[in-house]
């Protein structure tokens, strides 16, 4: 049985790989690019790519969303299968883009970002389009993910509040004895641990909402086929970075910041070196949190696809028996890391807010 | 280098997601399951306090219940003896009054016995009397038959007298 379950595992992973350029890519045969496509994967996409070479494998194309003096609503197979431009990027390398066809004429597709064509062409300088950019509010493959991440939460949690309701009161039972635990520990550990006793409630239905949101981000993030790189995008990880900041500022209290301008026993004297380095700090503790889920679901992503990319670099099957194992020991870390994450995340999210709201009591 | 830059269109879809689901699951989810456990836990915590309060009180009740029991045991005890006496008492009392009844027949009968042999004397003393009177006329009759026993006999009376 576990047996199966590594088989199965393999190859849904081999599944979500994009191959870029891949060895299966046919005449070009260019040899396979382990960091192209890792980052092609860990980066957003407008397709959803399944399986098979990057051109002509299975994707489901996802709409894309313009805003540019008109909205404008198509899918991103317009793109894909598009005209495809190479130009010269430096001497012996060639990069292309992605012109689109039928609605998204006018458009190119660059380095998975939409511009704007000017006189029908793109303007490209050392590798960095020049180009405008129209307002693209498009259902990416992250947004998707979400889409899908938050539909799945809501019936864990609405199927768990039904039980509530019919059975008043009670022990829980099914899919409530899952989410009941992991909330009472939001609440007591971490909300109740960080926050005043008589102001953690109204902070809690917040720190419940991150926990799960990022909890059941990892976690979907972590199956292949379905799972995009959602928490570990520096947009998604800023935007939760940037609620507990400004929830931070919006609570705080005159302690908090005379903790800052006037940090009690700091003799006067330090006071211009103080001031500066509380202030920098209201601004790096939520840079930290940004970061550090950033980059730690980011990472899980980048070692799984590298170790199983020693099968693709080597070419041979039989380096799955070293690739493998290593990968599903990283997935079953990542895991681990799905849950501390997102209890690091929320954790000091607690913490932050609770030093805004404490009292001076000392 | 686009891998560290945010990007509008995700966070304009994030921002969206997040705080609809935000207050969303606020209203209905976090609210209700909140003040379900916080109601179950309430009702724990009664429970738990009803049992040591029922266990204080089993302790109490227990305890006037040895009392009430050693009370009883003494009043039985009590009763028992009060029993005991009394029926000792009476047996005395019958048998004092017994003794008494059966002294007061016995005088009673020795009195009658007493009295019955008093009649029985006099009456004897009576039949002496007349059997002795009876003897005397025939003695003195047989005297007073012929004038020498009459004269003998005064004879004798009159010395008698002398004598006295």
């Amino acid at each position: 049985m576990p047996l199966k379950i590594v088989h199965i595992l393999a190859l849904l992973m081999s599944f979500s790989l994009s191959f870029s350029g891949t060895v299966y890519a046919g005449e070009t045969k260019e040899e396979f690019n382990v960091g192209e496509m890792i980052m092609h994967h860990i980066k957003d996409a407008h397709e959803w790519h399944l399986w098979g070479p990057e051109h002509g494998g299975t994707s489901i194309y996802l709409p894309v969303i313009l805003v540019d003096g008109t909205s404008k609503v198509f899918s991103s197979k317009h793109f894909y299968h598009g005209k495809e431009v190479s130009f010269e990027l430096s001497k012996d390398e060639k990069g292309h883009y992605m012109e689109g066809v039928g609605p998204a004429k006018g458009y190119a597709l660059f380095h998975e970002k939409i511009y704007k064509l000017k006189n029908g062409q793109m303007i490209i300088k050392d590798g960095h389009a020049e180009n405008a950019k129209p307002l693209d509010l498009s259902i990416t493959k992250n947004v998707a993910f979400m889409f899908m991440s938050v539909l799945l939460l809501l019936v864990i949690l609405f199927s768990s509040v039904k039980f509530y309701k019919k059975n008043g009161a009670v022990a829980p039972k099914g899919i409530a004895k899952f989410v009941e635990p992991l909330v009472v520990f939001v609440r007591d550990d971490i909300a109740k641990e960080n926050i005043d006793a008589h102001k953690y409630k109204k902070y809690t239905p917040y720190l419940l909402t991150i926990f799960f949101f990022i909890l059941v981000c990892n976690l979907l993030g972590s199956i292949p086929l379905i799972g995009a790189n959602l928490t570990g995008n520096i947009t998604v990880t800023m935007f939760l970075a940037l609620c507990t900041l400004l929830i931070t500022l919006f609570s705080s209290n005159k302690n908090y910041w005379k903790h800052i301008y006037a940090t009690p026993g700091v003799p006067m004297a330090l006071l211009p070196i103080m001031i500066p380095i509380e202030f920098i700090g209201i601004f790096t503790k939520p840079f930290a949190l940004m970061i550090r889920l950033f980059a730690n679901i980011t990472a899980g992503h980048i070692i799984i696809l590298a170790l199983i990319s020693i099968i693709f670099i080597n070419k041979s099957a039989a380096w799955g028996a070293l690739s493998v194992p290593m990968a599903l020991f990283i997935s079953v870390l990542e895991l681990l890391v799905a849950f501390l994450q997102a209890y690091l995340f929320t954790m000091l999210s607690a913490l932050f807010i609770g030093a805004a709201v404490e009292e001076a009591h000392h | 280098m686009d891998l560290i830059l945010p990007d509008f269109g995700l966070l304009f879809w994030t921002a969206l997601v997040f705080v609809l689901l935000l207050f969303v699951i606020t209203k209905f989810i976090w609210k209700p399951i909140l003040s379900m456990v916080n109601e179950r836990e309430q009702k724990i915590a009664e429970s738990l306090e009803l049992a040591e309060r029922t266990k204080e009180e089993m302790k109490s009740l227990q305890a006037e219940n040895e009392n009430i029991l050693k009370q009883a045991r003494a009043e039985r005890d009590g009763m028992l003896k009060d029993a005991r006496d009394v029926a000792a008492k009476m047996v005395e009392d019958a048998k004092t009054g017994a003794k008494t009844e059966s002294e007061k027949i016995l005088a009673a009968a020795r009195q009658s016995i007493e009295s019955e042999k008093a009649a029985a004397v006099a009456e004897l003393k009576t039949q002496v009397a007349s059997f002795a009177l009876e003897i005397a006329e025939k003695v003195i009759r047989g005297e007073l038959s012929s004038d020498d026993k009459q004269k003998m006999l005064a004879e004798k009376l009159a010395g008698d007298i002398n004598m006295n």
